[in-house]
């Protein structure tokens, strides 16, 4: 008799997305390299990604970047990756926050290899919320600044606007 | 607990850049090309579909024979990875399987147009990986292929 969880296939996303960043481990020589495509993967996938959560969420346009802010963290992530960030650490300006991940679902059951300390995992995320965002006019700058799978406590994502963005510019895949 | 678009969309983004990898190195894409992406995706999906058995099947699993274990891939397995069961099962009985869905998960995204027909094994490389993952994990060897005659209806064959 099989054991089988309740219908959830978030296992298949993430041995899936394990299956993809040791594959460019193997194609790139580099952590460097193989965190740049990650990003720009994530971002083609962002681009994307906004048009589900605008039909799927009844978010309206956001007033601010603090706004902006709670509604990744609150509705975003909440709805893709079941977890909700707390936002903190907003800079003076306001122009910057931080998300805190207690726990990263991209990160189960995952260790890092000794040879691949600088490898920013998750890097996928930071090029999705780029590229979303580039979608609702938004130019961000997306990090990590602290990652589990580093030895830190907690996953820390910093977000800061860069500037709006003109409605007709086009966009395309990187 | 990801949601399942995240896998649909990161699944697109993957075969997409498996695709221009191949043709960035290469200038243009021939058949050899194509049977390299295709092996990278499939050798992909293999080694996750192991890993999803181990996880689903913590009890050591007791099916009665192949044609149990190709059952539990139509309708428990193929509901978690796929999201639905597969419509038609046939056999051969001489270890011959065809597995028919005809709402292909990740053909949906795709138009029904003629030429999306030509695309569609790059999509469904990796899903055949999968399943030939799983039943390595479950003991059985085999090969995987599928083939689209009208989208979003696939027919995976294993043998």
């Amino acid at each position: 008799v099989l054991v089988l969880s309740s219908y959830n296939n978030s296992e298949l996303f993430t041995l899936t997305y394990g299956a993809l960043v040791t594959q460019l481990c193997k194609d790139y020589e580099n952590d460097e390299e193989v965190n740049k495509q990650l990003d720009k993967m994530g971002y083609n996938i962002g681009v994307r990604l906004i048009e589900d959560f605008l039909a799927r969420s009844s978010v309206g346009r956001c007033q601010d970047f603090r706004e902006t802010a709670d509604v990744i963290a609150k509705v975003a992530f909440k709805m893709y990756l079941g977890i909700t960030p707390s936002v903190t650490n907003w800079s003076p300006a306001g122009d910057e926050f931080s998300l805190i991940l207690e726990n990263n679902p991209l990160v189960d059951f995952v260790e890092l290899p000794d040879n691949h300390s600088t490898l920013i995992y998750s890097n996928l995320l930071c090029g999705v919320l780029r590229g979303a965002l580039e979608m609702v006019q938004m130019a961000v700058d997306v990090r990590f600044a602290q990652d589990t799978l580093r030895g830190d406590n907690v996953t820390e994502i910093r977000m800061k606007f860069i500037k709006r963005i003109e409605e007709n510019l086009p966009a395309g895949d990187e | 607990m990801a949601d399942g678009v995240l896998f649909e969309f990161l699944h697109m983004e993957m075969v997409s850049h498996v695709f221009k990898d191949q043709q960035s190195t290469n200038g243009e894409m021939n058949n050899k090309d194509r049977a390299v992406c295709t092996s990278v995706l499939e050798g992909m999906g293999f080694r996750v579909g192991q890993g999803l058995i181990e996880r689903f099947t913590r009890d050591s699993p007791s099916f009665k024979d192949e044609l149990d274990i190709m059952k539990f891939i139509c309708k428990d397995f193929w509901t978690q990875v796929f999201r639905r069961q597969v419509d038609n099962l046939r056999t051969n009985h001489q270890g011959t399987y065809v597995l028919q869905d005809n709402k292909f998960v990740l053909l949906t995204q795709l138009s029904s147009g003629k030429q999306y027909l030509d695309d569609a094994p790059k999509y469904l490389a990796y899903s055949c990986g999968v399943i030939r993952g799983a039943l390595s994990s479950l003991g059985l060897d085999s090969v995987v292929t599928a083939e689209v005659s009208l989208m979003p209806s696939c027919n995976f064959q294993v043998t």
